[in-house]
């Protein structure tokens, strides 16, 4: 089944996304703890492209497909036309280094790479896709 | 949306979570923290018993503090994690760089042997 959510690139939105993902999976039975992981994995994603590709600007929008199924991964999709900024390149700094930097940045991507199986970039027709991919236990 | 209710027992600066912090309401913990601080407690609780999620912005700000508290000798710890908000602590491996307890009497009891 398909799911899609048009955002505004306020981070006020952030809860709705959240919300969204979670109504999504729970009407598929997915295991509590891991909607839980990927309503954060995603959360994370979508608060770097607001703050970073759109510098929150709630008139840019972005759109967020889920494509879930039984006995599949689920596949999360976020399209948008703003700079693609691929965390594959990003080497997330060392934990000890961001205390000592008192850095609040670093730990979302480090959040999003333990959570999900893949991250891939793709770009087409002015488009930039990025797809997550997480293998589920469903109920 | 984040509500932050502070009251003082027994010489520590309690600071309860109640919702959600993410990138939108992690400065109001930053804030919260921040005037602990200003106001001269060493030994600051966090209540998370009420926290119902956060995102690595909240938990950003709980980083960023550290250096500054070994600096000036202030004692922090997190308590009364819900199984999903201590996961994601525990994907990040913060276990190791912040002191977390079970419950509100375990905190107190860690905070005195910090």
């Amino acid at each position: 089944m398909n799911y899609k959510y048009n955002v505004g690139c306020s981070i006020e939105n952030l809860k709705g996304v959240r919300d969204f993902i979670r109504g999504a999976l729970k009407e598929h039975d997915v295991a509590e703890l891991q909607i839980s992981e990927m309503v954060l994995a995603l959360d994370e994603m979508c608060s770097n492209l607001m703050i970073h590709a759109h510098q929150c600007n709630p008139d840019d929008l972005f759109e967020l497909h889920i494509k879930v199924d039984k006995g599949s991964p689920v596949v999360f999709e976020i399209i948008d036309d703003g700079n693609a900024f691929d965390i594959n390149q990003f080497s997330e700094p060392a934990l000890g280094n961001l205390v000592h930097e008192k850095r609040k940045g670093g730990l979302g991507i480090r959040l999003v790479k333990s959570i999900m199986d893949k991250i891939e970039y793709q770009h087409s027709s002015g488009k930039n896709i990025c797809r997550l991919t997480k293998k589920v236990q469903f109920k | 949306m984040i509500h932050i209710k502070r009251l003082q027992e027994d010489g520590a600066d309690v600071i309860a979570l109640i919702g959600e912090i993410d990138a939108s309401s992690s400065i109001e913990l930053d804030l919260a923290i921040a005037k602990s601080v200003g106001e001269g407690f060493n030994k600051i609780l966090i209540d998370c018993s009420s926290l119902e999620y956060i995102s690595s912005a909240g938990l950003g700000v709980f980083m960023s503090y550290i250096e500054e508290f070994k600096d000036k000798n202030i004692k922090m710890v997190l308590f009364g994690m819900n199984e999903k908000v201590a996961n994601t602590f525990e994907i990040l491996g913060l276990y190791e760089l912040l002191t977390i307890g079970k419950d509100k009497v375990q905190a107190k009891k860690l905070i005195n042997e910090l």
